[in-house]
């Protein structure tokens, strides 16, 4: 076992960890942290989307002992308070999720875009989500909610 | 039953609130299957089969035992005896007898206390495998040569002489179709093939299982109807249904490939046998090897056609095979076939055939949408033969009330109609074709469901109401459930808590599936508000000391129903709750039944696609779906039914598809080869919702769930046949197979 501290959601976690275990499996069995999903365990899916240093990373391709002083968001650290992030407002308000379960790795990735490029193509959001799967919607009211939510975070920034 | 036909002067219905569940689901905080845990849990793991058909002669399981850290191990030992039916079927599925059927077939399970454990346990089990001949391919295992997957299983129907793999039949139809053939001018048959495909939901199977030695236990699972994982579970583990409790967790997709069960008994099997909590959460390639996958398909179809676009005649042979087991949805495929036309001449046939596969399970409108690809293909083909319009000529041929249906029923109201006049007057048809691009349209049906449901609304004393539903809410169903009980109780939205209750709060509901949800737990719920509108009609009769048929409830109060009643005040909802225990009790309406009058749906899509003729590979230029929804209850999810299916079938048409190697083993059996389209695959997908409202619900409403997916196999490989000028017979259209088609 590996003793591990880092950094979730702005508070400090300490967890030890089998040196075989991906840091999904120590998100979600270890700290109770299971808004980040397993969809497939191989990168393939993106529903354990997690952001680490700025950058969108799956988290079922991370040993949870890499997470020794990283600083860490998952879904559940997106809203401020009981302020929803933009995104969220917005996926809700233009239905971008069916069953949802694609969802908490949506937000994390789109959330990490529109850090990186505030103005985006729709083309540059379908291509930049081309790792998260959704089988639910058919993208099309994703890509308008992520549209919408960059057109607002613009006008207000 | 008597309906009601209200279709206008709605206040809440047909608009789009924010969904019940938006904020959990965003913020990470909704709770799926995999997503609970218990004090004391194990981790289960299952053990496959490498070989597509083996005689399983011996299992070992000491060194697994003796693992530290594992608890216990289970085979087919360890369930219920003497089943028969389906009972039998499922349980050979989830746990193999004596022999394994199918590569990734469930051999044995483990509980450990660690995945990872659990995990290294399997590898210690040792099988004895005596590979024997296997068949994947459903025209081979019809072959009088194919390897019998297991003797004695053909119903009656089966015509005599047949390989014993083929197990099932169907024939329906009306006229003479010689005849008809006939009376045409243009006559053409051709062959066509579909492979078995995933629904392919985000969410692994999942489920967490209690099971004492009293035989009572809990069981917490992602699942499109828990009553029906209740009735199974307690037959294959051999106890009372009503000492297991099922609860629906969270559901991450579906598709008709969580209406089975699969893990669950095993869960239950590991529970009872180490007395401890029993989580399994489903490897995804686990998923696909073992779980869904829809039917493959061989077709013929034979269509007769004049000059003017009349249909004379129409003939299909529809092969299916589902898998191991007697299943697949062969008579669905051959009565959808040409249930879009009004033909006087027709006849369809079905045979459903076994192989070394997975058992099938439903797919989104089981075996429709192969059967659109194999009519409308054709239809498609012989339009452009005879130079007549494609949209032209589906509507000279168009069901409408009155027909006689191909399969026998003669159509009550129905918006085929509609949905083609819609389509030619969108702009997507009126717009030339792109210059080297392709323009493929074609129709979809399906006949959507009822089936038992069960709901309850009961009052709080503030004036709210909780609704209890038992059909899981798959893609917003609480939010469309609540919206018509707001309607009729005449409260607002918000004031509605909508929960799927488990199986031991409310009476039996039939799975989510056959588009039935908004339906019937729709017309359910409904009366349920009737019900309770009722009881404060009552309520306040007795206040004011006037007859109950004197009440009336109007805006969310009850008012006298005039002038001859007495002069009172209107009594608002909030008011009468309040009083509820001191004027009779708790306020409670419910509802329960079997309704049958979901009406049949169908929808038109239009594609325009491009062909690289270098790569082969196809682009989905412009996407259009147009569809009956009765009465769309909140138009933001049935347009997102509209847009799902149409997602789900590009990728049927295109890209998915199960791929098997010689040795009968998936070679496939993951996201990075088994391809489900990304975003940046798809164009946006506009849609259209028509509204022809269903004679059998009080609103109108029909399902919208599964025709979405009818159509798109056709209108794609109509769309790509015509970019490439060579007609594509067999899906998935991919790459490679459209550059031979290119060299053809
Ligand atoms: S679970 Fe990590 S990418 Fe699918
Ligand atoms: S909403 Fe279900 S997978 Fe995206």
């Amino acid at each position: 076992m590996i003793q591990v501290s880092t950094t979730i959601n702005g508070d400090e976690h300490q967890f030890v960890c089998d040196p075989r275990e991906t840091l999904l499996d120590v998100l979600r069995d270890r700290l109770g942290l299971t808004g980040a999903k397993e969809g497939c365990g191989t990168g393939d899916c993106g529903a354990c989307t997690v952001e680490i240093g700025g950058r969108p990373v799956c988290s079922c391709l991370m040993l949870g002992a890499e997470a020794e002083g990283k600083e860490i968001t998952t879904v559940e650290g997106i809203a401020d308070g009981e302020d929803l992030h933009p995104l969220q407002v917005n996926f809700i308000k233009h239905a971008a999720l069916q069953c949802g379960i694609c969802t908490p790795g949506i937000l994390v990735a789109t959330k990490a875009l529109l850090e990186e490029n505030p103005n985006p193509t729709e083309t540059e959001v379908r291509y930049w989500l081309a790792g998260n799967l959704c089988r639910c919607t058919g993208y099309d009211k994703i890509i308008r909610a992520v549209m919408e939510t960059a057109a607002e975070m613009r006008e207000n920034a | 039953m008597a309906f009601d036909e209200k279709t206008e002067g709605f206040n809440v219905v047909g608009t789009r609130p924010d969904r019940p569940d938006g904020i959990d689901k965003v913020t990470g905080r909704a709770s799926y299957g995999a997503d609970a845990s218990k004090a004391g849990m194990l981790h289960g793991a299952i053990l496959r089969s490498p070989h597509a058909h083996a005689v399983i002669k011996s299992i070992n399981l000491d060194k697994a035992l003796a693992l530290k850290g594992v608890k216990g191990v289970v085979t087919r030992a360890d369930f219920a005896e003497g089943l028969t039916g389906e009972n039998w079927n499922v349980l050979e599925n989830v746990m193999a007898g004596e022999k394994a059927l199918y590569d990734g077939h469930a051999v044995a399970a483990v509980a450990a206390t660690s995945q990872l454990i659990a995990r290294d346990a399997l590898k210690l089990i040792e099988v004895d495998y005596e590979p024997i001949p296997h068949v994947t391919d459903v025209d081979k295992a019809m072959q009088p040569d194919a390897p019998v997957i297991r003797e004695g299983q053909a119903s009656k129907a089966v015509p005599a002489g047949m390989h014993p793999n083929v197990v099932d039949y169907h024939e329906s139809g009306h006229g003479d179709v010689e005849a008809g053939f006939a009376e045409a001018d243009l006559v053409m048959e051709r062959t066509f093939t579909t492979e078995a495909t995933h629904q392919g939901y985000i969410e692994p199977h999942a489920c967490l299982a209690t099971l004492g030695g009293d035989g009572r236990g809990e069981l917490w699972c992602c699942t499109q109807g828990h009553w029906n994982v209740q009735k199974i579970c307690a037959a294959l583990v051999g106890i009372e249904q009503s000492a297991l409790r099922v609860t629906a967790s969270e559901i991450g997709g579906g598709f008709g490939g969580k209406t089975a069960v699969f893990i669950e008994p095993v869960a239950l099997a590991l529970s009872r046998k180490t007395n401890r909590p029993v989580k399994i959460a489903m490897p995804r390639a686990d998923v696909f090897k073992a779980t869904g996958p829809t039917a493959s398909t061989s077709m013929d179809v034979k269509i007769g056609l004049k000059k003017d676009g009349t249909m004379t005649a129409a003939w299909g042979e529809f092969r299916s095979q589902g898998g191991a087991f007697p299943g697949s949805p062969f008579s669905f495929t051959a009565m959808c076939a040409f249930a879009p036309y009004a033909l006087e001449n027709v006849k369809q046939i079905g045979y459903d055939v076994m192989t070394n596969r997975p058992k099938q399970a439903a797919y989104r409108a089981p075996g429709s949408p192969m059967a659109a690809f194999a009519v409308e293909s054709l239809l498609d083909e012989m339009c452009n033969q005879m130079g007549l319009d494609p949209l032209e000529v589906r509507l000279k041929n168009a069901s409408k009330q009155g027909t006689k249906a191909s399969f026998g029923p003669t159509w009550d109201r129905i918006g085929l109609v509609e949905c083609l006049e819609a389509a030619k007057e969108h702009s997507h048809y009126a717009a030339p074709v792109p210059e080297g691009a392709g323009r493929g349209i074609s129709c979809g049906f399906w006949f959507n469901h009822g089936g038992e449901t069960s709901v309850t609304l009961a009052m709080s004393e503030d004036g709210t109401a909780q609704l209890m539903l038992g059909t899981p809410d798959i893609g917003g169903s609480r939010a469309s459930m609540a919206m018509m009980a707001a309607e009729e109780l005449g409260i607002p939205y918000e004031h509605v808590r909508a929960t799927v209750a488990d199986t031991a709060t409310l009476g039996y509901n039939e799975v989510s599936h056959g588009s039935r949800v908004t339906y019937a737990s729709g017309l359910a719920t409904i009366e349920a508000a009737r019900d309770t509108v009722k009881k404060l009609c009552a309520r306040a009769a007795a206040k004011w000391g006037i007859d109950e048929d004197a009440v009336v409830w109007r805006d969310g109060c009850a008012v006298p129903s005039g002038p001859n009643a007495g002069d009172f005040d209107p009594l608002p909802i909030g008011q009468i709750c309040r009083k509820m225990g001191a004027t009779g009790g708790p306020i409670v309406g419910h509802y329960e039944a079997t309704p049958e009058g979901a009406g049949v749906s169908f929808a038109v899509h239009i594609v325009d696609a491009t062909v690289d003729r270098e790569t082969g590979a196809t682009s989905v230029d412009r996407y259009t779906v147009i569809q009956d929804a009765g009465k769309a209850i909140h138009p933001d999810y049935v347009e997102g039914q509209y847009q799902g299916g149409a997602a789900q079938g590009i990728g049927w048409a295109l890209n998915e598809e199960y791929i098997y190697g010689e040795d009968g083993r998936l070679q496939n059996a993951g996201f990075l080869d088994y391809r489900i389209p990304v975003a940046s695959d798809l164009p946006m997908i506009d849609t259209v919702i028509v509204e022809v409202p269903n004679p059998g619900h009080p609103y109108g409403v029909r399902g919208v769930g599964e025709t979405s997916i009818c159509p798109p196999l056709a209108a794609i490989a109509n769309a790509v046949s015509n970019a490439a000028g060579v007609r594509m017979k067999d899906l998935p259209m991919r790459p490679s197979r459209i550059l031979d088609a290119l060299d053809g």
